[in-house]
Formats: structure tokens, sequence, C-alpha cells
């Protein structure tokens, strides 16, 4: 009801108030059925005639068909000429009255006529319809609408965003629009004065718009004032220092993301050779399992890939704790105080893991879908963007980290598990179970490492190979964060990943991973323990 | 290395050696025969294919007897012995590729065709050197030496033990293969080498090239289980096996037990770089896969099967282990992978000491009363 009232209002205010003064310059304006009318039969020029005078009336609808008439989705019907939008259908097209906007049955793609449009018109529309989104209630709306009018400005569109300006409120939306007339102030038109203040104005401006703008005057073969030449140096000089600052804070948030996958893939391990001083060489293929798992929970719920990978961390969790619990009773626990022998015996795990998975799922890889709100870009500014996957599997890195210090600082199974670490014959003497013990925290690691493999679901493509391709990097986190507290997995990780990524520009991926691994193999020169060296009676089993 | 490399009882005749240089002997010389004087029409012909699979597989036991030095005798778990073997089939491949001279697809007399694919102007200086033999296996030898002695160093002198040093040992050779892979090493990306063409002016294409380089293989073999026996009967190969039963009450006595550890590592490498230079030409190619950290436990696990710290045990292992591998691929490839595992988990719970401990454990039986 409200919003029928706000609609008659706002006709009723259009229609007494004589047209605002934005479109002041151009032809008098058009009601809607009048346009509909005249559009059949108009060449390109008349069409930009009808275009701008519908603008500048704006008649409700109006938004509907230009925004239509961009997306090539206005039609003409032979029969009667009558125009139409149109929506694709299987069967042919669902016609839509624009002057009621509602469905107005259908018709095959032979009955009907598309109203063409060129370039120019292209261009036209684009302007026309941003200047009607400035008046839009949605500031992100607004804030696009400036940005197309951004990409031509001119002494029309300048005065249109001067005046939004006096009467808007959004930061981001002010300061585009600041942005956007000082870029209308460096045309050469202008007195120096104004050009300058529009330079000082710009110089802290990552547009990339901004920044061609700038270096076009700072071009010392261009002929421009030397003042403003030197004045938009300094600020192409300026800008160029952000952005170097934001590549370092991206090359840091790429560092951190690829610094969690590490600490994701070898907490696990570092938990099962923390307790049990064992290495299990199928954490990789445990990785594999979880993120099969999400893969099959995504064939399950078709359609749902936010659900299905929620669902997927538990079932992961269980599957791969499942399958490390299975490992621990079936063969580490014979194989206790001799670490060398667990280790192959899990790589003869690993092999036929993977083997396994070769035979249920193919050698190839299958794709695992990403859900919305973990697909495409978080835009910080015009110089850093952060792919949402990146940020989210860092939040839930920080989380599964911070939920393992909680089971093993604030649970009985984690008491008893540190008891464990510390010195197993006094725990046991104590009367913990030192079985019972060891096979959850076998599980728990595993279970970890399903986790971890969900998580990867989401960065590549799920294939037996995977956790090849990260085991020998967990291992390095393992060696060099030590095992005696979480801590050191999670620094190490994280430092190892954005050493990675530091040194990637300079010496490429390959070789930078080659420098990562001869600097661990230093590092344990000065502490053949990792950072965090287990303490205690057991570090010298 | 002055009075420690004798042998601890010097009167003890050593019969085991004997056993085992007589059986390689009659078994390879057998085999050559087979193939030299026996004519193909013949059932009992072996064909050269045959004679080659089996060099391969006794240059694949001089590596598990350099892995047994190291594991069997002195409780390193290296995980990155390939690593070592690799280089030395490199450096032998190097000289290969030199060999063949202007006879390449592109007939560039001094560039190898890979790098004249990839526009290489001018040999690049560690190329040098390689058309001499004797340089190239010097360089055989002296590559794998350097890079365990200070890898080795560094490690041993931090006293990184057990799992630690299994785990960079990895690292080690997956570094390796990384570089290798890269085209700008020059070392031909992940083509690697291969199309050799003769050594020292014999066709590697002949047979008679393959039956001796298969017998010069057998010798090696010979010759290297001989030293490697004379090392561990020596009062030096006491001391490494006192290092890996008790290592700090080694150090405690007095032994610097970190220059031990090293020289037997170091050793090693020597041996698996050897090996290596012999098993490039019979196999024709080398390429950076020969640096998976796969291949280097699955050389553990031939010495595991046989037997370790026996070293015959482990020739045994790494023949049965790569002729099962050989029939696998062979006849059901899809379940070769699911054999070797089952053998790795089967072998580490059931056979702890290898067939050749079972095998002595049932000659035992009888004698004890049940």
């Amino acid at each position: 009801m409200r919003i029928l009232l706000l609609a008659f209002l706002a006709m009723w205010v259009l229609g007494l108030s004589p047209p605002p003064a934005r479109a002041a310059g151009q032809a008098a304006g058009i009601d809607l059925p009048a346009a509909l009318a005249q559009l059949p039969g108009a060449d390109f020029d008349q069409k930009a005639d009808l275009i701008g005078r519908l603008a500048a009336a704006h008649p409700p609808g109006s938004r509907a068909l230009l925004a239509a008439l961009l997306d090539e989705r206005v039609v003409v019907r032979d029969s009667d000429k009558k125009v139409f939008i149109v929506n694709e259908d299987p069967a042919g097209y669902a016609l839509i009255d624009p002057l009621t906007g509602r469905p107005a049955g259908t018709a095959s793609t032979d009955d009907v006529d598309q109203v063409t449009i060129n370039n120019h018109l292209r261009t036209v529309l684009r302007t026309v319809l941003a200047q009607l989104d400035l008046d839009s209630g949605d500031p992100a709306a607004r804030l696009a609408a400036v940005q197309q009018l951004l990409h031509s400005i001119d002494e029309q569109t300048a005065r249109l965003l001067r005046q939004r300006l006096a009467v808007e409120h959004d930061a981001a939306v002010k300061r585009l629009i600041r942005e956007g007339l000082a870029m209308a102030d460096l045309d050469d038109s202008v007195p120096a004065a104004r050009r300058l203040a529009a330079i000082r104005e710009l110089s802290g401006s990552l547009n990339p718009d901004v920044y061609n703008r700038l270096a076009a005057l700072a071009d010392p073969t261009a002929d421009t004032d030397a003042g403003v030449r030197r004045a938009a140096a300094a600020a192409v000089r300026r800008i160029d220092s952000w952005k170097r600052f934001y590549g370092g804070v991206e090359t840091l948030f790429f560092g951190l993301s690829l610094g969690s996958v590490l600490v994701l893939c070898a907490i696990g391990l570092a938990i099962t050779f923390g307790v049990m001083g064992v290495i299990n060489m199928a954490h990789g293929e445990l990785m594999m399992l979880g993120a099969y798992t999400a893969y099959v929970m995504q064939q399950l719920l078709p359609g749902r890939p936010g659900l299905s990978i929620v669902l997927a961390l538990p079932a992961a969790f269980l599957v791969a704790g499942g399958a490390g619990i299975l490992i621990e009773r079936g063969i580490v626990r014979f194989l206790y105080g001799r670490p060398l022998e667990t280790l192959l015996a899990t790589f003869g795990v690993s092999l036929i893991l993977q083997q396994a998975a070769r035979d249920v799922f193919t050698a190839n890889n299958v794709p695992v879908d990403s859900p919305t709100w973990m697909s495409g870009l978080w835009q910080i500014n015009g110089a850093l963007a952060i792919t949402w996957n990146r940020v989210v599997i860092v939040i839930f890195t920080l989380a599964v980290f911070l939920a393992l210090q909680l089971v093993l600082k604030r649970t009985r199974l984690g008491l008893e598990v540190r008891a464990v670490a510390q010195n197993r014959a006094m725990a046991r003497a104590l009367g913990v179970r030192g079985e019972w013990v060891d096979a959850l925290t076998f599980g728990l690691g595993s279970g970890i490492a399903g986790l971890a493999g969900v998580a990867l679901s989401q960065l590549t493509n799920v294939g037996p190979n995977l956790g090849q391709s990260y085991i020998v990097d967990s291992f390095m986190v393992v060696v060099f964060g030590g095992v005696g507290n979480l801590w050191g997995t999670l620094i190490g990780g994280m430092t190892l990943g954005i050493l990675n990524k530091i040194l990637e520009p300079y010496a490429g991926a390959v070789l930078g991973k080659i420098l990562v691994l001869v600097a661990v193999i230093l590092f344990i020169q000065r502490r053949p323990r990792g950072l965090f060296p287990q303490k205690g009676r057991a570090a010298e089993a | 290395m002055d009075a420690t490399l004798r042998p601890v009882a010097r009167t003890a005749p050593d019969h085991g050696s004997a056993r085992f240089v007589l059986v390689l002997g009659v078994l390879a010389l057998a085999v050559f025969l087979l193939n030299w004087a026996v004519p193909a029409s013949s059932s009992l012909h072996l064909s050269t294919y045959t004679v080659a699979l089996l060099g391969k597989y006794m240059c694949y036991a001089m590596l598990a007897l350099a892995v047994d030095l190291v594991w069997g005798y002195c409780g390193i778990l290296s995980l990155g012995h390939a690593a070592f073997f690799t280089l030395g089939g490199y450096a032998m491949g190097m000289y290969l590729m030199r060999e063949i001279g202007p006879r390449g697809v592109y007939g560039n007399p001094l560039l190898p065709d890979f790098m004249v694919f990839l526009n290489w102007k001018a040999l690049p200086w560690y190329w040098y050197g390689f058309d001499h033999f004797a340089f190239a296996m010097l360089m055989v030898l002296l590559v794998p030496g350097a890079l365990a002695l200070v890898f080795g160093w560094l490690a041993f002198r931090s006293r990184v033990t057990g799992v630690y040093l299994s785990i960079i040992t990895q690292a080690l050779t997956y570094a390796l293969m990384l570089a290798f892979f890269r085209n700008d090493m020059g070392f031909g990306g992940n083509n690697g080498f291969t199309d050799f063409k003769d050594i020292l002016g014999f066709d590697l294409a002949q047979d008679a090239t393959r039956r001796g380089l298969f017998l010069l293989t057998a010798v090696a073999l010979g010759g290297s289980y001989l030293l490697c026996r004379r090392i561990v009967r020596s009062r030096a190969g006491r001391v490494i096996q006192a290092v890996r039963d008790a290592e700090s009450r080694a150090r405690f006595i007095g032994y610097r037990v970190e220059s031990y550890k090293l020289w037997v590592f170091v050793f090693s490498a020597l041996l698996a770089g050897f090996a290596g230079s012999l098993y490039v030409p019979q196999v024709g190619i080398i390429n950076p896969s020969e640096f998976q950290p796969v291949n280097s436990i699955e050389v553990v696990i031939w010495v595991a099967v046989g037997g370790r710290g026996t070293l015959y045990g482990a020739v045994v292992g790494a023949i049965l282990v790569n002729y099962a591998k050989t029939w696998f691929t062979g006849a059901l490839p899809e379940l070769w992978l699911y054999a070797l595992g089952a053998l790795f988990v089967l072998v580490t719970l059931f056979l702890p000491r290898g067939i050749v401990g079972a095998a002595a454990l049932l000659r035992r039986r009888p004698k004890v009363p049940a």
C-alpha cells in the first residue's frame, strides 16, 4: 500500500513540476505511450533522441524499458507494431507489456522483430541509465551509476554529479563523485588553479581511470602547463607508492591464505606426531578422502552447493577420522616405539588409498562447486581485491585452530592427550588409558585432515593425487614449527606461506618453493626440533 | 680411517661373502651365455630385453645396498636416496648426450637437441668436460658425494635424527625434482635425457654392448657387496652398528657419532650415484620423475622385504620386488599399487626382519624342542 502511495506521489511530483534541471539542454520530455508508438519506425538517430527525451521525462516504467533496450530484449510484434520487453523462454519469447510491467502472453521468434541498437546507442543508454540510477534509493546502485558516468565525463554529467553531491549522504558515493568532478576539472579548458586543486584531490585515488588520466598529464611530451605537469607527476608517484603498499598487503594476504592451507594440512599431522611420535604418511590421503566426501555430498544434494559444503564438514571429519582410527587400530598400534616402521606402513596405506580412489572415482579430477558466498571478489579499493574463498579459508583455519586449542586445553580428553604426550609411562601409571587416548588422538588428527580436504576442494579440483601435492609442504611445516605446541604449527605454516608468496615474484613459483625447502633445512640446523620443541622426557625418546 | 677399517676378526673367513659372490657370478654368467651362446630359436634363449631388465634390477640392487648400509646398519632412514642415484644417472646422461654429437635431430655438434629446441646459444659452463668419459665418471661420484657431504654435515652436526631426518631427506629429493623439472636448469626439463647413441664408441643398440654392460653391472654389484661387507665387518662398522642401537651411549663412550654417520652416509651416496650411472645406459632414459619421493621410499621397501642389516637381503629384496613390479605392470597394472601398499604394511607388521630373517628363523626352528 505504501509503495503504491509513494509511486503515486512520485508521479504527481513528476507530472506537475517542470522537468528537473538536469534535463535542461536536452529535448523536451515524452511520455511512455508516445515513445512506444514512435520506437518501431525510428532510425538510430531518432532512437537516440527518444532515449534522451524518455530519460528527461522519466515516466514510470521507462527505466525497465531502457535497461531492456540495452540488453537487446525489446521487440516489436509484427502483427500490430506493439512494443514488448521479452524474456528468453525455451518455447520462444515471454512478452511483457512495458506500460504495465505485466506478462502479455508469448510469441515465437518469427512473430516479432528485435529493436536493434548500435555502439553509440549503447553508450547513450548506459549514461542515461546511470543518470536515472543516481536517484536510486540503493547506495550500491548509485555507486555503480557514478562509476558508469565517470567513464565518459563531460559538462552535462559533471553538473548532474554536482547536484547529486549536494544531497548525497553515502560516504563512498560522495567520495566517488568528488573524484569524478575532480577528473572533469583536469580538462585543458579549466583554469590552472582549479586543475591543481583537482590533482591534489585525486592524488590519493586508486581508480585506474584516474591513474591513466594523471599519467597522461604527467607525460613530459604532453602539451600541458608545467606546474600542472609537475603536480600530476607527483600525484602519480604518490599513487604508485600506495599501489606498492597495497601490493604488499595483497602478497601478505596471499601468503596468509596459503599459510592457512598449510596449517590446516599440517595441524592434524602435528597432533599425531606430537602425542605418539608417529608420522602418518597417509595423512595426505585422508585429506583426499575429505575432499571426495565434499564431492559425494555435492552429488547427493545437486544444486545446493552451500548446504552440501556445510554438511560435508562433519561428514568429512567422520569419514577421515574413522579411517584414521581404523589405521591406528589395525596397523599403527602394533608398531609403537618404531616410528620409522610406522612411517613405512602408513605409506603403504597411502598407496592403497590412492589406488582405491582411482578405482572408485577414476583417475580424472572432479570439480567441487563453490557456494555463491564463497565465490567472487571482495573489491576493497581500486588496487586491492581479494577472492572470497581465500577469506573464508583463512577464517575457517583460525576457527579449526581455536576449536582444537579448546579441545586440548579445556576437555578431559585434551588433558589426557597432553599427559600422554609429556610422559606416556607416567600417564598410564596415573590411570590414563594410553591406548584409548592414542586411538582418539589419531582419529582427531585424521578428522582434521578430512576438514582440510573439504577446504582444499574449494581451491583446486579433487583427484587421487590431491594429498601428494600438499604432503611434503605439510611435513615442512611440522618440522619447522615443532610439535611441542600447536602455535608452532600455526606460526610455522603462516611463515612458510608468506615466505613462499614473497619469494614467488622474484624467483618464480618453483624456485621459490625450492628456496623455502632449503631455508627450512638450514633453519633446523639452529633448532633441530623446530620453533616450539617438545619438552620433557618425551623429547629424548 | 686408519686402523678402524681393518676387519675385527681377521682370522674368521667371510663365508657369506664368498657364497654371495659365487652365486652372483654363476647366475650372471648363465644369463650371459643364455643370451650369447644359445641360438634365438631355442626355448632356453634369453632375449636381450630380459638381459637389460636384469641389468636394471642389479642397478637397483646396488641402490638397495646403499640404503641398507645407512638404514640397516646405521639406523638412518633416508627417504631421499634415489636423489643420489638419479644425480649419478644425470652425470652419466650428460656424457651420453655429448657423445651423440652431431647425430642429433638438429645436427648441432655442440648443443644437445633440447638446448637447440629451447634456443640456447652456448653450452652452459656446467656442461664443460662432460665429453670426456673419465670426467663424467668423476662427476658421477663427486656430485652425489658432495651433496651427501654437505647435507649430512649439516644434518648430523645438529643432531637431526629419526623421523625428522627422514622428512628432510624427502624434502631434499622433492626440491631436486622441482628443480630438474625446470627447463632453464639446462637438464632437459621434464623430458630429461634420452636417445643415447653410444658409450665409449660402443653402440648402445647392439646386443654385445648390452651384454657387456650387464656383465659390468654384475661385477660392480659383486664389488660393491664385498666393499660394504668389508665396511660392516670392520671396527668402524661395529661402531656404526653401535650408533644404530644406542646412539647416545656410543657418544658417551667417546666415539664421534657424527663423523661415523657422515662417512657412512657419503659412502652410501657414492654407491647410489655409481649405480645410477650404470642404470642410465641400460635403460636409455633419465628424467626428473626419478627424483620423486615415492621412488626413494620404494627403495626402502625393497630393503625391508629382503631383510635389512644383512646386505644380501637388500639385493634379494630389490630383485624380487622389481620382478614383481614388472610382472604386475604387465599382467595386472591396476593391482600393482595395492600389492605394493600391502607389501609395506605386511612386511613391517609381520616380517620385521624381511625374507632373509624369516628364512633364517625357519632354518633354526627344528633345533628348538617343541
